[in-house]
């Protein structure tokens, strides 16, 4: 969206140039609403931003390897780690809670800069680099539990995802996770758009010859982008390890849906191009789809089924732009 | 200690040595075997008995593999095979409902199933310019969410006479591990010795310079994806035949989707298309099946055999990457 291509016809109206994904969202919000008027309430709008948050966040970190032209497939699993990680650490006690998040976000700096790393030095393939990571992280998970995750994370850890501020003006209710989403998304926005970093992210995606021969500093760049997404996938762990119980099971597909949400939201796989807000806007669509299929009563295997024809619309739909775009 | 690396490394750093490392690979890992088996006092494992039924429990992902190699070398990828062999065994297992005379149509459905997946999949890569991974995983969840609306527990009932297909054998070799040498020793002469398969080649080594000259890539793409669907399925109907049903968990289970494709890229196979060859993805499924069988001998803890397989996994493909100077993303 604020990389409008440069082929642009300059008679085409303004409306054509606003990233499609956030009148889907709109149509989705207002379908949803005529299907179930207290969803215009605060409680009911609140408690959809609360559940999409966790994926609006690894969204946005998703997108900066995606950007970067790769993949980050163990975002889930990493998600899983945290929440079973923080229920081992903090056993039960509540004032752990502090010094577990920063091992939780420690060990996402770790597994951001190993897979990083392994795709800069060794070479491997992000999709190949970020698989093998996903499946060693969830043995990881299951050796730390011993395949039966027991306890439940003490109430100053789940704050973050259970806690709502309530008689707020205007809104009436806020909860805490979606001040989360907020903020991060907006950190997310500034480092990608306003700073050098976000620059090369997009030089390196674009052509990382080029990149590299202009005096990009492939590493560090690369590097940067992985341990974004670990990060965001640590901050959606804890969020999500306020919602529900402890199982080993938590974050689980994540990734996929993160990427479906970045291309939702008009991100170029194998790198370029994306934005964050529209990413963010994609988690939400996708929230939203599965919230008016839950309202009109859908099992939630055709849940799935819906979700595959979506993403073949998206991507399919890009593709088309693009070559219109280049004819 | 220099008489034994300076070869050592001549031989890291020749050119023949990328072709043939997945053998070396193989070879380390067979010795890992052996070595582990006398070390711990187990030479009952040591017997031809037990190599084949090393590879008999490869049947599934090696006909998967082969079929995802023909997917990787035209630089195009297929996760739907997983969700294709859950969807594969259900259907055969219900057609045939425990009537021998309806093997033969069921073959033919899960056959019909298996070419409309790939058809679909080859028509929105080559025809909709959709990414594949995006393609194929949509794919993957329409399937198994069709799947799982009908199907949540074993469904069907597979006729003895059927069962042969997973549990006989021909002079102790199991039918099935025939068929998958011969499915291998086909794909080989395929991508060998026929044009096809030097479209196959070129379309995944470079899908330009092969339009330019003539190549209707856009032909090979979807043949490419019908041959791997069509594994797919196979591989689902080897399933139904083992369990004795169909089961709409048995593809996600077996994770045949990541693990296929780790084992074609472990065979020496680019992710990048265009290299490689399907005697390396035996090879890669060998050296799964071996390193699982080390790590029964050693009884090694099944998380920590996880933690393993995925360090592993990264490990074979850095051993093809690290030298070919590609700046990969």
């Amino acid at each position: 969206m604020s990389l409008a291509p440069a082929s642009e016809k300059p008679g085409r109206s303004r409306w054509a140039q606003i990233n499609p994904v956030y009148f889907v969202l709109l149509a989705l919000l207002v379908l949803i609403v005529l299907q179930n008027p207290r969803f215009a309430e605060p409680t009911g709008y609140m408690n959809f931003l609360k559940r999409a948050a966790p994926l609006a966040i690894l969204a946005a970190g998703q997108l900066y390897v995606i950007v970067s032209g790769g993949f980050d497939l163990s975002a889930g699993s990493l998600i899983t780690l945290v929440v079973v990680g923080s229920s081992m650490l903090t056993n039960n006690d509540p004032n752990a809670t502090a010094w577990v998040i920063a091992v939780m976000y420690a060990i996402g700096v770790v597994v951001g800069c190993v897979n990083g790393l392994v795709v800069t030095v060794l070479r491997v393939p992000s999709l190949i680099a970020t698989l093998g990571m996903m499946i060693s992280l969830g043995g990881l998970s299951m050796m730390w539990s011993g395949g039966s995750p027991r306890g439940y994370l003490p109430d100053t850890f789940r704050f973050f995802g259970r806690a709502l501020i309530r008689d707020v003006p205007v809104i009436g209710l806020l909860p805490i996770a979606v001040i989360v989403m907020v903020v991060s998304g907006l950190l997310l926005w500034l480092l990608m758009s306003r700073t050098n970093l976000g620059r090369m992210i997009h030089a390196l995606g674009d052509n990382p010859r080029a990149a590299q021969l202009a005096g990009v500093p492939v590493l560090p760049v690369r590097l940067s982008a992985f341990v974004v997404s670990s990060l965001s996938a640590v901050t959606a762990g804890i969020l999500l390890g306020g919602f529900a119980g402890v199982s080993t099971d938590v974050g689980t597909g994540y990734e996929l849906q993160a990427i479906t949400a970045a291309v939702l939201g008009g991100a170029q796989l194998l790198g370029g191009r994306g934005s964050v807000p529209a990413a963010i806007a994609g988690a939400l669509t996708l929230q939203a789809i599965f919230t008016l299929l839950n309202f009109m009563g859908f099992p939630q295997p055709l849940r799935q089924v819906v979700q595959g024809l979506i993403l073949i619309a998206a991507v399919g739909l890009a593709a088309y732009r693009k070559k219109q775009g280049a004819g | 200690m220099s008489i034994v690396i300076a070869p050592l490394k001549r031989m890291f750093e020749s050119r023949r040595f990328e072709r043939n490392a997945a053998f070396y690979l193989l070879l380390l890992a067979g010795l890992g075997y052996v070595l582990i088996a006398v070390a711990t006092g187990q030479m009952q494992y040591l017997t031809l008995d037990n190599l084949v039924s090393i590879l008999g429990r490869t049947v599934a992902l090696g006909i998967t593999a082969i079929g995802q190699t023909f997917a990787i070398l035209i630089a195009s990828i297929d996760l739907s095979v997983a969700s294709l062999i859950s969807a594969a065994s259900v259907l055969a297992s219900v057609v045939m409902n425990g009537d021998p005379g309806m093997i033969v149509p069921a073959i033919l459905a899960v056959a019909v199933l298996g070419a409309v997946v790939g058809l679909i999949n080859g028509v929105l890569i080559a025809y909709f310019d959709v990414n594949p991974l995006i393609a194929t995983l949509a794919m993957s969840l329409i399937i198994q969410g069709i799947l799982s609306a009908f199907v949540t527990n074993f469904a069907g009932d597979v006729p003895e006479g059927f069962q042969v297909f997973a549990y006989g054998t021909f002079a102790g070799v199991p039918y099935a591990l025939i068929l998958m040498l011969l499915l291998a020793l086909g794909a080989w002469f395929v991508l060998r010795h026929t044009r096809f398969g030097a479209n196959i080649y070129s379309v995944g080594g470079n899908p330009a310079a092969a339009r330019s000259a003539g190549i209707r890539t856009s032909r090979v793409i979807i043949s490419a994806h019908l041959i791997c669907s069509l594994c797919a399925a196979l591989a689902g109907i080897y399933l139904a035949s083992r369990l004795r049903a169909g089961a709409p968990w048995i593809g996600a289970d077996g994770v045949y989707d990541l693990e296929s494709i780790a084992v074609v890229v472990i065979g020496g196979t680019v992710l990048s298309g265009g290299r490689g060859g399907i005697w390396g993805t035996m090879a890669g499924v060998m050296i799964f099946s071996l390193l699982d069988s080390i790590f029964n001998l050693t009884g090694v803890d099944a998380f920590v055999k996880q933690v393993l397989r995925g360090v592993i996994i990264v490990g074979a493909v850095a051993l093809y990457s690290y030298r070919s100077g590609r700046i990969a993303a």
